[in-house]
């Protein structure tokens, strides 16, 4: 709590209310201009957050109903097996979707900063995923991954008659495909925040260890990539916020099957709250979802806002 | 306690009111036009576009302007989802294309319109059948004008392949079996199929009829008796899905059920089985019943009908809008439109009175088979399609047919799990 | 190590050369590396364009991955003008311009919010300033699932159910949380001195904001737009269940178009459609790629 006081800005704990006349309006100025934005977030998500505690706690189906009937709803999700799927699936989908992201955006990021002539042009190809929604990309994923009309025929087209790749169809393997079609997506942008990372390293230190004769991989390992620490940090936080929120790519890419295969908490919850007529259970498993998010979240938020970066 | 109650009550109170004062803004907000209707459907495809093109131009003819609020995807699910945005918001669409207990659902919320007078003037009662009636009355009065009666227990085949391969329309299960694995044997697809949840719960409803008939399908799927649905027989319904499973080909996940008829169209596959919304598909192809394709009943269960009846449910509007909405109802139940409609569409009309001679061979089989499970109470619901039970246990349903068909689950797990998942749904 | 090199000169030229040889290698490796990976990231893309380019006929009998034999237009011509989605046959067009209805005011919005409020945060703290930037911050990772029925109520009580602004109003609420992120860590960097300065001359609040901040944002502006853009412009979610029917975004309307299959699918028409709907964003991603890098190594990335 000190450091917070500390960076504080020197000239609003100045004098400058005493010799200057500036009236109650400017001084409190920045606090009117902030004030819609926290309104409309405090209304639009907390007050929303909050209206969905309350109807995990209803008998809403079909539209919200405010009768409370305590826990019967959690029951209902926690009996539910395309639940406890969805939860599995989103454990290993996030923790291969990150992993993989982190690492494909290192490794991309130190070979684009090897002084490569087309940089530029490498960096936008390896971008681009980020700027298409599966909406669009969902229809060349889903043919590229069909195995009577995509890779594997047109392996086999080519003359590799053996080569076999079914995930998609296979529900054991499904959840991979999501897994690659996600990565696939997103490991440009890491790579683009590990590539700002490592670009803000000061290079005094690095001319200092090549003078000193250390091999490449040991000035990455042991002075580059310790010094990114924030910036797995903030990827780490895009890519759980990104992980989670995952909805588009597993409707556009496998509906949630075959079977429910590859449901993640996001469809389940869609589908209960918008298909099933169960809003109830639906908001319940959206409020898991949620503290599944703050316990990440929450200490995160903490420590950077407690701790100050410099 | 009972502090804590009255807090309760209150918070439920204002919330309420709230919702409430959404819906009657509903017509100080709406930018529909006073002659215009709002229609929210998932038609998307060829032939039921073609379909409903003819309503809108007799709509058109009348002065009404059709808007048209196509969403596609997901069996009507996002449609869904929609709806339910537009009814929170107070801005309700006129029309929505919607099946069985949804309708009934969205009636209980108090949402929906009274078409009672225009039933009344139009004789709707006596000309609707009962089994249909049930799910567009609620509590006696007419809130949604059925467009159709389809039903799910069909079998397509494509008459060239069955020709080549030397096979006849089977009469039993076995039969069927049998003759798809001589389809294998000569190098076709047996069966197409696409693996989404309703169109593997819609081959489930043929399966469940053929193995248990009439008296165990309402037994398990309509009355959810736990008995039923943990028996023998409900098992071997699974072993069946499993026979199937085995006569697909490799690319079905996820496949629209009209690419699975159109590998029939091709000569692809011999046989799918879909509900008779498919005939459109081939007649859109230019295909002749009879002499392209056969169509016939899942083997061993002719004389029922497991049917389900699209219809345009109506929702209240502002005082503007009713007139259209009227013509709208009073237009769809139309014996014209029905024949226009179904004629196009594969189904039967919604009506008993229409004659079937625009119908083709398929249709009129259609119809013959309607009547005669009528008079011999064996017309059921479609549990694939909402009419057999409500969405929650419906979907309950699917997760286990899904699941098994999809993966490598047991029949007497997927037995036990029905069981416990239509409990906990229901 | 130098005075050991001094003492073996032969030994060291040949090490020298060694050195240059795996040098080159090295490089060759790293190329061939990045451009394998560059073609698998390009695949898909790929696959989009050339289906695009062929006929149906060729679509459906040649390999996904081969070029057009004759390359066509009529698909992208379709998409754009012809196209049936349900029952009206008038291509994707007018959605490509209720997208762009709403994307823009929203980034615009969106990132002016996004700058006030970092601006506030940064060089105006108040008591309590952490707690309010947590909190916007936090809103960044709620599942945007569970706000659509209460908000189509909202919209409906004041509106705006079913237009473009009711879509523009939402993506600029859901957008604050990241916009003021960017600013807030982006103006943290930003010298108290300039500031403190600025004061001591008279300056006053909206004139330091708009004489001196915002000229300097450049970068943060950059990376602020196109993460709102790609966003708004890629949403899905909200557009259709608030604004379905004549006012969709252009990604309810692919979808519709994909799912609006007759019995044949005409996959080079989808391809076209999706490429359409793709082309802004990923014009911005082509003309400010370059400048996003240095963007998000000016601040966000410290986040």
């Amino acid at each position: 709590m000190k450091q917070l006081v500390d960076r504080t800005p020197s000239y609003l704990a100045d004098e400058k209310r005493s010799d200057k006349a500036i009236g109650w309006m400017q001084d409190q100025l920045p606090k009117l201009v902030l004030a819609p934005s926290f309104t409309v977030i405090l209304l639009f998500v907390y007050g929303f957050i909050l209206w969905t505690v309350y109807l995990s706690f209803s008998a809403s189906r079909m539209l919200p109903n405010y009768e409370w009937v305590g826990l019967d709803q959690w029951e209902r999700l926690w009996n539910t097996l395309t639940w406890q799927i969805a939860l599995d699936n989103l454990f290993i989908f996030g923790s291969l979707y990150i992993v993989l992201c982190m690492l494909i955006g290192l490794m991309l990021a130190i070979l684009l900063d090897q002084k490569i002539r087309v940089e530029g042009g490498l960096r936008t190809l390896y971008l681009y995923p980020m700027a298409l929604s599966f909406i669009v990309t969902g229809t060349a994923w889903k043919w590229f991954l069909n195995p009577g009309l995509g890779l594997e025929r047109t392996m086999h087209e080519w003359g590799f008659e053996s080569f076999k790749f079914d995930w998609l169809i296979d529900s054991e393997m499904a959840i991979y495909t999501v897994v690659i079609a996600g990565v696939w997506q997103a490991s440009g942008f890491v790579m683009a925040m590990f590539l700002a990372g490592l670009r803000g390293i000061d290079n005094e230190i690095l001319k200092a260890a090549q003078i000193d004769g250390a091999p490449a991989w040991r000035i990455y390992t042991r002075i580059i990539i310790p010094q990114l620490g924030p910036v797995f940090m903030s990827a780490f936080v895009v890519l759980v916020h990104l992980a989670i929120k995952s909805f588009d790519l597993v409707i556009a890419l496998t509906g949630g099957g075959p079977g429910n295969a590859t449901e993640l908490p996001a469809t389940f919850m869609y589908s209960y709250s918008f298909t099933r007529n169960q809003i109830g259970v639906g908001a319940s498993s959206a409020v898991f979802m949620l503290a599944i998010i703050a316990a990440i979240i929450v200490p995160y938020l903490y420590s950077e806002l407690k701790g100050g970066r410099k | 306690m009972t502090a804590k109650i009255t807090i309760k009550k209150t918070f439920g109170a204002i919330l309420r009111s709230a919702s409430l004062a959404a819906v009657t803004s509903a017509g100080l907000v709406s930018g529909v036009q006073a002659s215009e209707v709002e229609v929210l459907h998932w038609w998307t495809s060829g032939g039921e576009a073609k379909a409903l093109g003819t309503l809108k131009s007799t709509l058109e003819s009348q002065g009404v302007d059709w808007k048209d609020m196509p969403v596609a995807g997901g069996g009507g699910s996002s449609a869904m989802t929609v709806l339910r945005s537009r009814v929170m918001s107070g801005n309700a669409p006129t029309a929505v294309q919607m099946l069985g207990f949804d309708i009934l659902d969205w009636g209980e919320q108090g949402v929906t319109a009274d078409l009672n007078d225009l039933a009344r003037a139009e004789g709707w009662d006596q000309v609707v059948p009962k089994a249909l009636q049930k799910f567009a009355k609620i509590n006696g009065q007419w809130i949604s004008a059925p467009v159709n009666v389809h039903s799910t227990n069909w079998v397509w085949g494509n008459k060239a392949v069955l020709d080549k391969v030397g096979i006849a329309v089977p009469e039993n299960w076995n039969d069927f079996i049998h003759a798809m694995r001589k389809v294998k044997a000569a190098g076709y697809v047996p069966l197409a199929h696409g693996g989404q949840a309703w169109q593997d719960a819609t081959v489930f409803d043929g399966v469940v009829m053929a193995t248990g008939g009439i008296d165990f399908y309402r037994k398990a799927l309509v009355d959810l008796d736990q008995n039923a649905l943990s028996s023998d027989t409900m098992k071997e319904v699974f072993e069946r899905m499993r026979q199937l499973r085995g006569l697909v080909d490799d690319n079905y996940p996820g496949r629209d059920w009209n690419l699975a008829s159109a590998m029939v169209i091709n000569g692809e596959a011999a046989f799918q089985m879909m509900g008779d919304w498919a005939k459109g598909e081939f007649l859109n192809a230019g295909k002749t019943p009879g002499d392209d394709f056969v169509c016939f009943r899942t083997p061993g269960t002719q004389g029922t009908v497991t049917f389900n009846a699209d219809q345009f449910a109506m929702f209240e509007v502002g005082r503007d809008r009713q007139d259209a909405q009227v013509k709208m109802a009073k237009a769809v139940l139309s014996p014209e439109f029905q024949i226009a409609f179904n004629t196009v569409k594969g189904s039967v009309p919604a009506r008993t009175d229409v004659s079937d001679e625009a119908f083709d061979a398929c249709g009129k089989k259609a119809i013959g088979d309607l009547k005669e499970a009528v008079a011999s109470d064996s017309l059921v619901g479609s549990l694939a399609h909402g009419h057999a039970a409500p969405a929650a246990v419906k979907n309950a349903f699917y997760d286990v047919i899904t699941a098994h068909f999809n993966g490598d689950m047991s029949a007497a797990d997927a037995v036990k799990q029905l069981a416990a998942s239509v409990k906990n749904a229901s | 190590m130098s005075a050991r090199s001094q003492d073996r000169p032969s030994q060291d030229r040949l090490s020298q050369d060694n050195a240059l040889r795996s040098a080159i290698y090295w490089r060759a490796l790293i190329y061939t590396l990045l451009i394998v990976i560059a073609v698998i990231y390009l695949a898909p893309l790929f696959v989009m364009v050339v289906t695009s380019l062929k006929s149906l006929e060729e679509v459906r009998l040649g390999n996904m991955m081969a070029l057009p034999l004759e390359i066509t237009f009529e698909p992208w011509v379709k998409a754009w003008g012809t196209a049936c989605l349900g029952l009206d046959c008038n291509g994707i067009n007018g959605y490509f311009w209720n997208s762009i209805k709403m994307t823009v005011p929203a980034v615009a919005i969106g990132t002016l919010l996004g700058a006030f409020n970092g601006y506030v945060l940064t060089k105006w703290r108040f008591k309590g300033h952490n707690i309010v930037f947590g909190m916007m911050l936090f809103a960044c990772f709620i599942p945007f699932q569970i706000v659509l029925l209460p908000m189509s109520q909202v919209l409906g009580i004041l509106g705006l159910a079913n237009t473009t602004s009711g879509l523009v109003m939402v993506h600029v609420v859901y957008g604050l949380g990241f916009t003021t992120l960017f600013f807030r860590n982006f103006y943290e960097a930003f010298p108290d001195e300039l500031v403190r300065a600025a004061i001591m001359d008279g300056a006053k609040f909206f004139t330091i904001f708009w004489r001196i901040l915002l000229p300097n944002s450049g970068p943060i502006i950059v990376v602020t737009v196109i993460w709102q853009f790609t966003n708004i412009w890629n949403d899905f979610l909200f557009g259709a269940s608030f604004a379905s029917g004549e006012s969709a975004p252009i990604t309810v309307a692919l979808n519709n178009l994909v799912n609006s299959s007759t019995g044949v699918k005409e996959y080079n028409v989808h391809m076209a459609a999706a490429i359409t709907a793709a082309l802004p964003t990923l014009l911005v991603y082509v003309v400010a790629g370059r400048y996003f890098v240095r963007g998000l190594m000016a601040g966000s990335v410290k986040g």
